[in-house]
């Protein structure tokens, strides 16, 4: 019982995070609701048991993926007009059309997973499970996360050195 | 921990909703560090489905489509993040309908 309620506290703080950080004019400020919202979805995956990526969610999700972002705004220092400008766009005439999509979009989500029923099972997945499976049948996707990620280590190197060579 | 039931269908209802949401900022912001920030809350609905899917059927399959989430993100993260560098210095601004010729 327990369980269920941190459920629907996290789920709500997750939602309610997310929502706030789309709707913020100031990038740091919605920065910070999105790491709310990380949180809350790795006590999420804690309670349906799977305490491997809940730790893979706060560390490298909240921690890293969002340490960027803040470099990134840090660098760029964006001040005052921008948030002006970003408060501008942020009227109901702009932002009715894709809700109305979303909304439908979330309507057919809604209907379609309508149908499934069962809890989630109770016995947790644990870390040594996720890695015998990693590197038994899934050893290929191994191979292919590590090409994807020197091909983005690359391509950022490529493009931050030449932001930072014609800097002089 | 025996009794816990959490239905499936609330979490999925819940990545859904996470994933609407992402889709919504993505398409009424136009600064691009926003579309990034809504591009990974719509990568980590889809996780959530994945790792919620993998718990009900008690398989570690869902963790580990986690986990090349998480790297595509983090990749992702990476170049677009080179981008929205390359992007200010060029246009002086995040906006990105004021970046929408090839050769600006």
């Amino acid at each position: 019982m327990l369980e269920i309620t941190l459920f629907y506290i996290a789920a709500t703080i997750a939602l309610v995070a997310t929502v706030l950080a789309m709707t913020r004019a100031n990038a740091i400020h919605a920065l910070i609701y999105l790491i709310v919202s990380l949180l809350a979805v790795a006590v999420i995956f804690f309670l349906i048991g799977a305490p491997f990526a809940a730790a893979l969610e706060i560390v490298i999700y909240a921690g890293a993926i969002m340490v960027l972002f803040v470099f990134v705004i840090m660098m760029l220092n964006l001040g005052e007009e921008g948030d002006a400008r970003e408060r501008g766009l942020l009227q109901p005439k702009i932002w009715a059309g894709p809700a109305l999509l979303s909304l439908l979009l979330f309507a057919e989500l809604l209907y379609m997973i309508s149908t499934i029923e069962g809890p989630v099972s109770s016995q947790q997945v644990t870390a040594k499970e996720v890695g015998l499976a990693l590197f038994g049948p899934y050893v290929l996707a191994v191979e292919i996360a590590a090409m994807l990620l020197l091909a983005g280590l690359v391509g950022s190197y490529h493009l931050g050195r030449r932001y930072l060579e014609r800097e002089e | 921990m025996d009794g816990l039931n959490i239905p499936l269908n609330h979490i999925l209802l819940v990545s859904t909703l996470l994933f609407s949401i992402g889709m919504l900022g993505l398409m009424i912001r136009r600064n691009i560090i926003f579309i990034l920030m809504s591009l990974e809350v719509m990568l980590n609905a889809a996780a959530l489905a994945f790792v919620a899917a993998g718990a009900h059927w008690g398989q570690p399959d869902g963790q580990i489509i986690f986990l090349l989430i998480l790297s595509v993100a983090a990749a992702e993260v990476a170049v677009g993040l080179g981008l929205v560098l390359q992007v200010q210095r060029r246009f002086k601004t995040l906006d990105m309908d004021d970046a929408n010729r090839m050769r600006g």
